[in-house]
Parts: C-alpha cells; sequence; structure tokens
C-alpha cells in the first residue's frame, strides 16, 4: 500500500462508504482482489447498525467471521470519517476529529445504510421515546434497561430484533405493537420460499415466544404522555384503545435508505431506491451501490450485494455472477416484507396539529399544512433547515403530505466552519 | 377586452411582495404571479440584512429611506420574520480604513442616522470574539436583520387584506406593451400596468435589460448564541460590491435569530448555475476566519449559493418603461433587494398613482439604462 | 475484569467500562434531558445512529457534540441542557 500523499489525502482504488455488511464485504473482496481499499465509516465503530457492537461482543458468526475477514484483507478501515462532499470527480471529502480528509478513489462503493421511519404522534419527542432500531444500538452501547418496561412499536422484523435485545438486557418488554394486521403477516410467512432469510424471521418470532413478550398485530401508538419523559402510552387498535405505563417507548415505522450521498453524486433514483444494473453500478459511472439503499434488505441483501459491487468494482464480474441467483432471492425477500409491512393509512393522521413534525426547528403539523411542497414549506417554516436537514422530517413529510425531498447540497452532515475553509491546509494563521 | 387588474406584478420576492403590499395599499387592484412559491428566488437566498450602503448618494437616499419604513413597520412584523435591530458594525483594519470610518461617520451624521465610532478596545467589548488588532469600527445603530421568505409572505399577506390576488406557479413569458402578461400557457391577462419584478428573471421577460445575475455564497451553523451581536462587515465589502468585473469576497456576518451565524459573502459574474462552487466558498470562509478567528470550532449546518439580479449603475431600476407606461420595472436591486424593498414597493405605487415621491425617483428610472431605440418601435 | 472510564456529567462523576458510548454514560448518570428545543421542551435520544441530532451536548467545552457517536473518554466533562 503507498504511503499518503499528505496527512490530509489518501489516494485508493477503491473507496467504500459506509462499513455495515454491505461494505465490510465489499471492502473485503475488493482487497482480495489486490486492489488498494479503504472502507470508511463516520462512527468509531465497525459493523453499521445490524453488526454495532460485535468487535467486541461477538453474538453473529457472520459478523465474526466477516470482521476477521476484513482484518486479514489489508483492506484499511478508516474510522470516524463522515462524507461531507463530492468536490470533483473521482474525490470524496470526509470529516474527520482532525480535520478534512480527501480521498481519491478509481470506483466508489456506496455502502451507506438506511435509517428509522419516524411518524410524528402526539408525545413522540419526550425524553426516553426512541426508535426500535435506536433503542437495539443504545442498549448494546450500554444504555441501563435492566427493569426497565419497555414498549416496542412501529412496524417491521426490527421490532423483533430490538424486543430479544432488550430481554436480554433484562428490560421488561412488555408489548410489541406492529401495525401490520395478522392476515399480512401470516401470508407473508406463508410465501417465502425455503432460504435462509425465512428461517431468520421464523427464529425470531420463536425466540419472542419463548422469551414471553406479547407480540400484537394490527395495532399502533397514538400517543405518548408525560412530563420530563416518557410516563404511558395509548395504542390503539381497529377495535380497542387501550394506556400502558412504561419507561421507554421504542417505535418506529420500518427503514428508509440513507440516500443523501448517492443523490450528492447524481446516481438515479427509482421508487425511492438507487437504481444499479446487474454488477451493482449506479447511473453514475465507476460509483456502485450496495445493501440498503438499493433497497430495504437486512443482512443478506447486503452481504450479496456488497460481495458482487466488490467484484465488479475491482474488474473481476467474472466472480461475481455466481452470487446472482443469491441476490435474486434475496429481492424476492424484501419485496415480500415491503408487503406484508405496508403502512396502513391510520398513521398519517396520527399527527394532531400541534404535533411536532420537525424537530430541529419545532415546526408543527398545523405550521406546515398552508405548504403545496417542501420547498416552499421550508423556506417559510425552516422545517428541515436544521441540524438533521430532513433525515427525520422528510420521511414524516413524505408519508404525512406526499413531499418529495428536493436536491442535496455539501456539507452532507455538519462540518466546522474550519474544516469547510480548509484552514488547516492554509499557511499558519497568525491572527487567531 | 376589459381591464381586470390595475397592475399585475411579475415576481413574488421582497420586492414585487412590497410592491404588491404598497399598490394595493393606494387603492389598486393588484395581481401577484410567480412561477414558483413565494420569496423562492433571490429573496430565498439572501442574507436579509437591513443596511444603510453609501456607494453613492442615490443609494444611500434609498436605503436610508427603506430602513425608516422597516423600521415604522417593525412592530406589526410576525415572529419568523425574525426582525432583529442589531445594528450594523463596519470594520477598520487598519488606520487608513479608519479614515474612512470617519468619514462615513461624518456623513451619516450629517443625514441624521445614528452612529457611533468604536475604537480598538470598544471593538473588542462589542464583539469579543473578533481578532485583536482591528483599528476601530462605525457602528450604526439601527441597522437591522430580518428573515426575507417570512417578510415577503407577511407582505403579500397585508397586500391581500388590501384586495390583491397571489397566484404562484404561474409563468409569465411575456409583458404586453398594451398591458397586462402572456403566460407561458398561451393565456393572458390583462391589465393596466405589469410591473416586471423578477429579479434574475426580468431579462427574460424583457430581452435586452441589463440586469446580469451576480452569484453568491452564504453558509450558515448551528447555534452559538452570543457569538456575535451585530451585523459585522468589513469595510472592503464595499470594494466588492463596487467592482463590476471582478470575483470577490467580502466578510460579513449576521447573527440569526436562534443565535446560528450566517456567514458571507461572494460575488461573481458569469457564473449562471447555482451549486456551490467550492473554491469560492472556501475563499469567503477564509476571508471570515481572518476576522473571526473562533468561527474555526463552530458547526457549519448548511452552505448555498444565490444570485443577485445586477444592473451597471449599482441602482435598481424603479419605473415605467420608456418604450410604454404600461411596463414598469422594480428590479435589479443587487445585494441590496431586501434593504430597499419597502421603499422601492412606495415609490412605485407613487409613481403610478401620481403622488410626489418622498425621495426623488430620478435616480432610478429606467429609461437612464434603457433610452427609447428606434429599432425597437 | 473490565477496564472502566470516570466522566463528568453536569458536575456528577460517573464511571462506566471503557467502550461505552456516551450517550448511555449520561443516562446512566441519572440524565434524561440531554437538550432543549427551540422552544424549551426536553429532548433526548431518538435514532441512536447520529442523525436526529436530538441527542446533542456539550463536551470538553464545545457544544453540539453528538453524544450516541463517541465513546466516553477518562476526564470527558458533559454538560447537558445547554
Amino acid at each position: 500500500m503507498c504511503a499518503p500523499m499528505s496527512k490530509r489525502r489518501l489516494d485508493f482504488d477503491i473507496v467504500v462508504a459506509g462499513a455495515g455488511p454491505a461494505g465490510i464485504a465489499a471492502a473485503c473482496i475488493a482487497a482480495e482482489n489486490g486492489r488498494r481499499t479503504a472502507v470508511l465509516d463516520a462512527t468509531p465503530w465497525v459493523g453499521g447498525q445490524i453488526w454495532r457492537g460485535q468487535e467486541t461482543k461477538r453474538s453473529s458468526r457472520a459478523a465474526g467471521r466477516w470482521l476477521e475477514r476484513l482484518t486479514a484483507s489489508g483492506a484499511r478501515m478508516i474510522r470516524c470519517a463522515a462524507d461531507i462532499a463530492a468536490p470533483r470527480a473521482g474525490v470524496l471529502l470526509a470529516e474527520t476529529g482532525e480535520g478534512p480528509l480527501e480521498l481519491s478513489w478509481q470506483k466508489l462503493i456506496l455502502a451507506v445504510g438506511a435509517r428509522e421511519l419516524f411518524l410524528p404522534f402526539p408525545g413522540w419527542t419526550l425524553p426516553n421515546v426512541t426508535g426500535p432500531g435506536g433503542m437495539q444500538v443504545l442498549v448494546k452501547a450500554g444504555l441501563p434497561v435492566a427493569g426497565k418496561r419497555v414498549v416496542v412499536a412501529g412496524s417491521g422484523p426490527l421490532l423483533i430484533a430490538a424486543s430479544a435485545e432488550l430481554r436480554k438486557a433484562g428490560a421488561r418488554v412488555v408489548v410489541v405493537a406492529e401495525q401490520a394486521g395478522l392476515s399480512d403477516l401470516v401470508r407473508f410467512a406463508a410465501a417465502l420460499p425455503r432460504s435462509a432469510p425465512k428461517k431468520i424471521f421464523q427464529a425470531l418470532q420463536y425466540q419472542l415466544r419463548l422469551l414471553g413478550v406479547p407480540y400484537r398485530t394490527g395495532c399502533w401508538v397514538t400517543a405518548a404522555q408525560g412530563g420530563q419523559k416518557v410516563e404511558q402510552v395509548t395504542i390503539q387498535s381497529q377495535k380497542k384503545t387501550w394506556t400502558i405505563p412504561c419507561d421507554y417507548l421504542a417505535c418506529a415505522y420500518g427503514l428508509v435508505p440513507n440516500l443523501e450521498l448517492p443523490r450528492l453524486l447524481g446516481c438515479r433514483l427509482e421508487n425511492g431506491v438507487v437504481l444499479v444494473n446487474l454488477w451493482q453500478e449506479t447511473s453514475v459511472g465507476d460509483v456502485y451501490c450496495a445493501g440498503e439503499p438499493t433497497g430495504i434488505g437486512g443482512e443478506d441483501r447486503a452481504l450479496i450485494e456488497g460481495r458482487i459491487a466488490g467484484h465488479a468494482a475491482s474488474g473481476r464480474t467474472d466472480k461475481a455472477d455466481c452470487l446472482f441467483k443469491a441476490r435474486k432471492r434475496a429481492r424476492k425477500f424484501s419485496l415480500a416484507m415491503d408487503r406484508a409491512f405496508a403502512l396502513r393509512d391510520e398513521l398519517k393522521h396520527l399527527a394532531q396539529p400541534d404535533t411536532i413534525v420537525c424537530r430541529c426547528e419545532d415546526v408543527t403539523r398545523r405550521q406546515l399544512e398552508p405548504y403545496d411542497g417542501w420547498r416552499s414549506a421550508k423556506l417559510h417554516t425552516r422545517c428541515g433547515m436544521g441540524p438533521c436537514q430532513g433525515r427525520v422530517c422528510g420521511g414524516a413529510a413524505r408519508v404525512l403530505f406526499g413531499w418529495k425531498h428536493e436536491s442535496v447540497r455539501p456539507p452532507l452532515f455538519p462540518v466546522t466552519v474550519g474544516t469547510l475553509a480548509d484552514a488547516d491546509l492554509l499557511p499558519e494563521n497568525k491572527s487567531s | 377586452m376589459s381591464k381586470s387588474f390595475d397592475v399585475v406584478i411579475v415576481g413574488a420576492g421582497i420586492v414585487g411582495a412590497a410592491s404588491a403590499a404598497e399598490c394595493s395599499r393606494a387603492g389598486l387592484k393588484v395581481l401577484v404571479l410567480d412561477r414558483g412559491p413565494i420569496g423562492a428566488g433571490s429573496t430565498g437566498a439572501a442574507m436579509g440584512h437591513l443596511v444603510v450602503m453609501d456607494d453613492s448618494e442615490a443609494q444611500f437616499a434609498l436605503t436610508s429611506y427603506s430602513l425608516q419604513l422597516w423600521r415604522r413597520l417593525a412592530p406589526e412584523l410576525p415572529d419568523d420574520v425574525e426582525y432583529n435591530p442589531c445594528g450594523t458594525l463596519w470594520i477598520a483594519a487598519d488606520e487608513e480604513e479608519m479614515a474612512a470610518v470617519f468619514r462615513k461617520k461624518e456623513y451619516y451624521e450629517g443625514q441624521g442616522l445614528r452612529v457611533e465610532v468604536l475604537d480598538a478596545a470598544s471593538l473588542a467589548a462589542a464583539e469579543p470574539n473578533l481578532r485583536r488588532g482591528l483599528a476601530g469600527g462605525l457602528r450604526v445603530v439601527d441597522d437591522a436583520v430580518i428573515y426575507p421568505p417570512c417578510a415577503a409572505r407577511f407582505l403579500l399577506e397585508r397586500a391581500k387584506e388590501n384586495g390583491a390576488e397571489v397566484r404562484t406557479g404561474i409563468e409569465v413569458s411575456s409583458l404586453d406593451a398594451h398591458g397586462g402578461v402572456g403566460l407561458a400557457d398561451g393565456t393572458r391577462i390583462s391589465a393596466a400596468i405589469s410591473v416586471n419584478a423578477a429579479g434574475c428573471g426580468s431579462p427574460a421577460l424583457t430581452p435586452g435589460l441589463p440586469v446580469r445575475k451576480r452569484k453568491g455564497h452564504l453558509v450558515v451553523t448551528d447555534r452559538y448564541p452570543g457569538f456575535i451581536r451585530h451585523q459585522i462587515v468589513e469595510l472592503g465589502y464595499l470594494k466588492s460590491a463596487h467592482s463590476v468585473s471582478a470575483d470577490s469576497v467580502a466578510f460579513n456576518v449576521q447573527p440569526r435569530g436562534a443565535g446560528q451565524v450566517l456567514i458571507g459573502s461572494s460575488r461573481q459574474f458569469d457564473a449562471e448555475k447555482s451549486e456551490i462552487d467550492q473554491d469560492m466558498l472556501r475563499r469567503m470562509l477564509r476571508r471570515a476566519l481572518e476576522f473571526l478567528p473562533g468561527l474555526k470550532h463552530l458547526s457549519a449546518l448548511r452552505s448555498w449559493a444565490g444570485h443577485r439580479p445586477a444592473t451597471p449603475d449599482k441602482l435598481p431600476l424603479i419605473g415605467p418603461s420608456p418604450e410604454s407606461d404600461k411596463v414598469w420595472f422594480a428590479t435589479g436591486h443587487e445585494g441590496l433587494g431586501i434593504t430597499t424593498s419597502l421603499a422601492t414597493g412606495k415609490l412605485l405605487a407613487d409613481l403610478i398613482v401620481g403622488r410626489p415621491t418622498e425621495i426623488p425617483a430620478a435616480p432610478y428610472a429606467p429609461e437612464r439604462l434603457l433610452k427609447g431605440d428606434a429599432d425597437h418601435g | 475484569m473490565a477496564d472502566l472510564v470516570t466522566i463528568t456529567v453536569d458536575s456528577v462523576s460517573v464511571s462506566v467500562p471503557a467502550g461505552t458510548v456516551l450517550a448511555a454514560a449520561i443516562v446512566q448518570a441519572g440524565v434524561t434531558r440531554f437538550r432543549r428545543s427551540t422552544k424549551g421542551e426536553p429532548r433526548g435520544p431518538l435514532c441512536g445512529m447520529g442523525i436526529c441530532f436530538e441527542c446533542r451536548v456539550t463536551v470538553n467545552g464545545r457544544p453540539h457534540c453528538r453524544s450516541c457517536q463517541m465513546l466516553c473518554e477518562d476526564g470527558m466533562d458533559v454538560r447537558t441542557d445547554e
């Protein structure tokens, strides 16, 4: 591996953005194929959301194998490097603890994962209300939940995984409230082909039963109440409404891809995901995409697509086509999941007029109603102009109002003014 | 053909909005059209400063008159306009610039404006985050800052209260010499007068109109209440705004409602696209860091670029076209559109209705740049 | 035996195993209100993955640090609700 040209710039053949399962797989393959490879992540950890904590507390055999493989591959892992801009062709700019870092690439693989979809309801901004994925990550990160009563709600298999994690940590999961109806879920389980993803879903359900956690379908949270933090939640089904006291509420409605970096690079999207060809290549030459941003599909799909992208980017498409059948199965599974967990209409009406939709700027539903699109709403209410740059409220606005996001601008994440100014690259600033 | 409107204003930015508010207040039946949302053009990209500038007597007259109107309006402005009478601090880096500060002070005081000269020590006390070693500055006490898109919306609401109509999402393709406008969909709307208040879009409606796009960049930070207390501008800003050709940057920061710091400014001609020019952005920020070194550690949330509609003599076009008294202009405000919007609206309404204007309108007359030409017929 | 790391949260000392994420340590110190919204409402972590910005606190004098994206370091001084 060549020494970097300067402290602030590193050159690689292949740069992988994101160190979750897809990014790890892509980086391993690329490095093993002899390419000078780097994989970067905004966090101090390797594993993304799915494999968070696996570096120190190994509980997944797949994670363990891939993490060891990554270390052995020779790919360079760059932690605490958040993508912020793509200033020139072939260059990615990242913000690190020490200032800006330029990474030059011949091929770029986007493995930037997904985030939870939050739909506002009264009280959702109270402390101790998180997403199920967020709760899972926080618990793995050391959040003390032993003996705490937790309501897990929303939609998707993540509710089950989060509940299992909570139970392992000693929390009392009072109920899991899944908005999808029982018949949809039964149909989904029955329609699955005999393949690994099905087994995982079944295993999680079985685990949940063993743990004694009530899993209720066809119901959703309509409100969280409390003073300085959540103290109870109200759940509704088509037939009844009931209230449960709790210490935490973990509620979100599935996952949505992180599309900021793909959009910044000009990748074409279709149906809200990055469009890729057989080789995971996007509409932008030399830019590949793997995992959740091409369609929510979890660990299996991420690993398969990461490997295909890794091979394709390193010029070894011959090694990639044996993975096509597995990818096809994984994509079918994704589609089935989408159908099974499709969001019901009632969720669009949970937000009341004075329910906050944009948390960064405290903009309520009532304030947003007069506008006919994201652009004018943003301009006049500042919704989406806060630090999250629409990552939380944008998903909600799409479901509530049908608003589509407009173009992205750098920096993709907040950076210091110094980084934006490249101040570290200036001659010594005597005036400070 | 019945004239359904007295005035059709093309452009729902702050200038069009102020014009609508004043025209409708004068009893005229007004229609405002814009191809996009309210305030989505230069107004939506702008810094929102309300500042008296003295590049020329005419500029001083227009800006100071407009500031008076803003001050009068201030108590009625809703919270989301974020009117903040923080004043402007013009910074002198050295003794030469300090001499300019004293000259400015003389002039402004002579015109009845409240100003205060600050020496190095009092400058440091007024703005502790400025670097040491500056010579001093001039505090223009009654300057202010606002959030422009909400101001535009407020002014249009005022206009509507007086019977005006506002239609967004309507693309205008031409201004009729006989009154009214032609829309992109082929239909026409008739009016006694049409007003081109389309900012950077104004030359498209009036071919040959000497309005050029002048690109600017801005960066906004997260909340740091108290990091700066005034709008702060280096005297070099004047050189940057003066120049008619070169790319330039000048230090200019502004405190926003909840303590965000808005950082500008840059100027470029022949940069038509709205994408961020990374090199220009860097130049601008490095300039800002020279004055406010502590900015280095602040968290920057967003950066964006926009365009100012600029005329060759740095004064806007306010008044009738020399070729037709049914086509009027309220455009070309460069970096003073927010400041001079209210004065523009008032002058325009006065001229249309035939009332005496409160300041001479001749310096802004379109005919000075659009002399009637035999070829145009 | 796991290494322990000691930080202060609003002047309260708390010791956590090395590798603990700052947000978790803040909760252990008894804090639920990490920050206030523009209208002054109490807020705490939502997403756990660095995109909601609700877990921001001041660390060693630097404001707006996302505590869910940081590891605890010995001697860290954390202020919430600033």
